[in-house]
C-alpha cells in the first residue's frame, strides 16, 4: 500500500514536473486581498470564467479584514510567503511595496494600454515611468437621494448650487426628512462624502490637483478654500446631533427614509440596493451655473499586481492581461455595482443607479481625491488632517479660512514641492 | 563533583551548600518574564535611537526626542496628547475612586439587604469587553438612536442633552465617564476587601468609646484603607496613561473632533502603525512609547518613594 502511494506520488511528480516543462502555464495563483466583501464573487463569478479560458490556470482567492491587510502582507511579502498576485492599495502603501521590489513593473503588460492616465496614477511611481499594478476599479462621489421623497415634495434633482440650496430648504421647511444625512463624528464623511465630493468642481479637477503638488497652487487660494466655505453651509440642514453622528448612523437615517439626500461614494451602492425599500437617484456634486464645466471625483480605490517573487510569473502575468481585458471589467462593474471598472472600453452595467453615477463621465472630467498622491506622505498626514479639519468646519469649531490655513502650514511642514 | 571540590577549597568557614532550588524556582518566572516583557521592553527603547532611512536603520542618538519636542507639529500633538490624558486621569481619581470608595462603604454595612447583587452588578461592567463597552454607549449617547434623549424628554430635560460625543468640549469628559463607569467595579472591590479586613475588636472599641456612624468612617475606617487607596491611585494612574482601547472603540484612531480625545495611546497608535494614508513609523512609534513609558515610571516612583514609604500602616 506505502509503495503504492509513494509509486503513485513519485509518478505524480514526474508527470506534473513534464507537464510544466510541455505547458509553462499549469500553475496555481493565489490571490491576497483585503475585499473579504467580494469572496463569494470571486468564487463564483470570476474565477471560472477566467479558468475556462485558461484550463491550465488555477486561481486561489484568499482575502482577509480590510483593517489588517496593509501590516499582513508587508510581513508575507517580507518573509517571502505571500500569494502570487497582490491587490494593490492606491498610491504609497503601493508604491513602497514596488520601490522595496516586491511587486514587480508591469508597464509594458498587455492591455495597460486600455487605462488612461488618471487611472494608472495611483499604481505609478512619481515621474509615471513605471506602472506596477493593473487598475481595477474606482468609485465616484456624487449624491443618492430618495426619488419618493422628492416626488412627493416635488423637488427635482438640483443641478446649480442655487438649485441645491433651494431643494434643501424646500426639504427643511417641509419638514418630513432631514435634508441631509452626514455626520461628523467619524470625521472621514465630511472630507470624503463633503470636501473631496464638491471639491473637483472648485479647483477645476486635475488641473488643481496638479498645481497643488507642483506648488502653484495653495491650500489656502479661493478654489480650494471655497468647498470648505460651501460645506460650512450645510450644517443646517444636517440632522440633530450631527457631531455624533457616525457613518452607519448616516446609511441608516437615509436607507430607513429618515432623511432626503445623502451625499455618497458609489460603493454604497449594492448596500442601499438591499436596504432601501424606496426608489434612489443620483445627481452630480452642482456647479456654479447651468452649463459649467463639471469635475467628478473618479478615485482609484483597487489594482491588481505581481509579486516579484512569484514561481509562475507567465501564469500570473496571463492573469492580469485579463483582468485588464474588457471581458473583466464587465464582470467585475456588473457583480459590485458602485465599483467601476477603469478600463477605457465602457461597460454595459445593468443596475440604473451605478448607470448613472457612471454616465457622468461622459459630459466631466475624472479626478482623484486631491490628497492621495504624494501629498499625504509626511507628517502632518494631510489626509487625516483633512478629515479633522472638515469635521471642524461643519461644526463650527474652524471657519473655512483657520482650517485651509491650517491644512497648508502642516503640509508647508514637510513638502517641498520641485520648483 | 564540582560542587564538593569548591566547598573545599573556598569554605573555611563552612558555608552552607548553594541553594540551586532558589534559581530553579524562579527560573521559569525570569525566563518568562524577560521574554515577553524585558526584551521587546529594552528593544523598544533600543528601537527610539534609530531611524529608518530607505530601508536601514541608522543610529542617530536623541534624534526623534528633539523631532518629539522639538517640531511645532509634533510637539503640539504630543503636548495635546499629555494635556487630554492627564484630565483623563483627574477624572477618574476624582469620580472613579471616590465613587468606589462610597459604594464599598456602603455595601460593608452589615444589614444591607441584597449585597450580594450590587456587588455583582457594579463589578460586571469591569468584566466586559471594552469593544462592548464602547458600543453601548455610543448606541446610549447617540442623538439618533439613543435612549438618552428620550430618557430625558420624560423627566423634561431634554433641554440638557446635547451630542456630547461630537463636542469637542465634552467628548473627553464623556470617555472617562464611560471608563469610570466602567472600572468603578476594581476600586470598589479593593477597599471593600480592605474594610472586610478591619478586625471587629477595633470597631467595638471605637464604638465604646463612643465613634460611630459617619465619624468612625473618617477616623477609623480610612485611615485604615488608605494604603488601598494608594495601590488603587497607582492601578488607575498607569491604567490611564497605558489606556487607549476604549477611545478607539468610541472616538476612532483620529480620536475626534478635532483631537479633544486623543491620548498618549491613541498617538502612540497612529505613530506606530499608521492610519489611512498615514504610513506607521516604527522609530517615531517606539520614541512616543519610551516618553510614556518614561512618564509611567516617574509616577510610580514619585508615588513609591514619595508617598508608599510615608504611609503608615497598622498591624493587628
Amino acid at each position: 500500500m506505502n509503495r503504492l502511494i509513494k509509486s503513485s506520488l513519485l509518478a505524480a511528480t514526474v508527470l506534473s514536473g513534464l507537464a510544466s516543462v510541455v505547458h509553462a502555464e499549469d500553475a496555481t495563483l493565489t490571490i491576497e486581498s483585503w475585499r473579504n466583501d467580494d469572496l463569494a464573487i470571486w468564487k463564483d463569478k470570476i474565477i471560472p470564467a477566467f479558468e475556462a479560458k485558461h484550463p491550465g490556470i488555477k486561481i486561489n482567492f484568499t482575502p482577509m479584514a480590510p483593517t489588517e491587510y496593509n501590516a499582513a502582507l508587508n510581513a508575507k511579502l517580507a518573509s517571502g510567503t505571500a500569494g502570487d498576485l497582490i491587490s494593490c492599495r492606491p498610491f504609497d502603501a503601493s508604491l513602497e511595496l514596488y520601490n522595496k521590489g516586491f511587486l514587480t513593473d508591469l508597464t509594458s503588460l498587455d492591455g495597460m494600454g486600455n487605462f488612461s492616465p488618471v487611472a494608472k496614477s495611483a499604481w505609478q511611481t512619481d515621474d509615471a515611468k513605471a506602472t506596477f499594478c493593473v487598475p481595477m476599479a474606482s468609485v465616484i462621489h456624487g449624491f443618492i437621494y430618495n426619488k419618493d421623497a422628492f416626488d412627493k415634495l416635488g423637488l427635482k434633482a438640483p443641478k446649480t448650487q442655487d438649485e441645491f440650496y433651494k431643494v434643501l430648504d424646500a426639504i427643511k421647511k417641509d419638514g418630513t426628512y432631514i435634508p441631509m444625512a452626514m455626520g461628523t463624528k467619524d470625521l472621514w464623511e465630511a472630507a470624503t462624502m463633503g470636501y473631496q465630493n464638491i471639491g473637483p468642481n472648485y479647483w477645476h479637477g486635475e488641473d488643481g490637483r496638479k498645481a497643488l503638488i507642483a506648488g502653484k497652487e495653495k491650500l489656502t487660494d479661493a478654489q480650494w478654500v471655497a468647498p470648505f466655505k460651501e460645506i460650512a453651509k450645510w450644517k443646517p440642514y444636517l440632522g440633530d446631533g450631527f457631531e455624533a453622528q457616525s457613518y452607519p448612523d448616516s446609511q441608516n437615517l437615509f436607507t430607513l427614509g429618515r432623511a432626503a439626500i445623502y451625499p455618497a461614494g458609489s460603493w454604497e451602492i449594492s448596500g442601499f440596493n438591499t436596504q432601501a425599500q424606496f426608489k434612489m437617484g443620483a445627481f452630480r456634486p452642482p456647479v456654479a451655473k447651468d452649463g459649467d464645466a463639471c469635475y467628478i471625483s473618479d478615485h482609484t480605490d483597487i489594482g491588481m499586481g505581481m509579486n516579484a517573487k512569484t514561481k509562475h510569473p507567465e501564469a500570473a502575468k496571463a492573469f492580469l492581461a485579463w483582468v485588464a481585458s474588457p471581458e473583466f471589467a464587465s464582470i467585475y462593474a456588473n457583480a459590485l455595482p458602485g465599483f467601476f471598472s477603469l478600463n477605457s472600453t465602457a461597460v454595459e452595467m445593468k443596475d440604473p443607479l451605478a448607470q448613472e453615477f457612471v454616465s457622468w463621465r461622459k459630459d466631466c472630467k475624472s479626478t482623484i481625491r486631491s490628497t492621495y498622491q504624494i501629498l499625504s506622505r509626511g507628517t502632518p498626514n494631510l489626509e487625516n488632517e483633512t478629515w479633522t479639519e472638515s469635521a471642524n468646519v461643519i461644526n463650527g469649531t474652524d471657519t473655512p479660512e483657520k482650517a485651509a490655513e491650517k491644512l497648508q502650514k502642516g503640509l508647508d511642514g514637510w513638502y517641498k514641492p520641485a520648483k | 563533583m564540582q560542587v564538593e571540590q569548591m566547598e573545599s577549597e573556598v569554605a573555611i568557614p563552612r558555608r552552607q551548600p548553594i541553594r540551586w532550588h532558589i534559581a530553579v524556582f524562579l527560573a521559569p518566572a525570569v525566563l518568562v518574564y524577560t521574554a515577553i516583557m524585558i526584551l521587546p521592553l529594552g528593544g523598544t527603547l533600543f528601537l527610539s535611537f534609530y531611524k529608518e532611512v530607505q530601508g536601514t536603520e541608522i543610529f542617530v542618538g536623541f534624534d526623534n526626542f528633539r523631532t518629539l519636542f522639538g517640531n511645532e507639529r509634533w510637539a503640539a500633538d504630543f503636548w495635546n496628547a499629555l494635556k487630554n490624558n492627564v484630565i483623563f486621569f483627574i477624572i477618574h481619581m476624582l469620580v472613579q475612586n471616590p465613587i468606589g470608595v462610597a459604594l464599598a462603604a456602603l455595601l460593608s454595612i452589615p444589614k444591607l439587604r441584597f449585597a450580594g447583587f450590587y456587588r455583582t452588578a457594579i463589578f460586571l461592567p469591569t468584566l466586559l469587553s471594552f469593544v462592548i463597552v464602547g458600543f453601548i454607549w455610543k448606541l446610549i449617547l447617540s442623538p439618533i438612536w439613543g435612549v438618552t434623549p428620550y430618557l430625558l424628554s420624560l423627566v423634561d430635560l431634554k433641554f440638557l442633552f446635547a451630542p456630547w460625543l461630537g463636542k469637542p468640549g465634552s467628548a473627553l469628559i464623556a470617555v472617562s465617564l464611560i471608563s469610570v463607569w466602567q472600572y468603578v467595579g476594581i476600586p470598589m472591590m479593593l477597599i471593600y476587601a480592605a474594610l472586610l479586613n478591619i478586625p471587629d475588636e477595633v470597631l467595638e472599641a471605637a464604638e465604646c468609646d463612643g465613634i460611630t456612624g459617619w465619624s468612625q468612617f473618617w477616623k477609623i475606617k480610612l485611615p485604615l484603607i488608605l494604603p488601598s487607596i494608594g495601590i488603587i491611585s497607582i492601578l488607575t494612574f498607569v491604567g490611564n496613561f497605558n489606556a487607549f482601547d476604549l477611545v478607539y472603540t468610541v472616538q476612532g484612531a483620529l480620536a475626534g473632533p478635532d483631537g479633544s480625545t486623543d491620548i498618549l495611546g491613541t498617538l502612540l497608535y497612529r505613530t506606530f502603525f499608521g492610519f489611512q494614508l498615514q504610513l506607521g513609523d516604527r522609530t517615531m512609534g517606539a520614541t512616543i512609547a519610551t516618553v510614556m513609558f518614561l512618564i509611567i515610571l516617574a509616577g510610580v516612583s514619585l508615588y513609591l518613594f514619595g508617598i508608599q514609604r510615608r504611609m503608615r500602616r497598622y498591624q493587628f
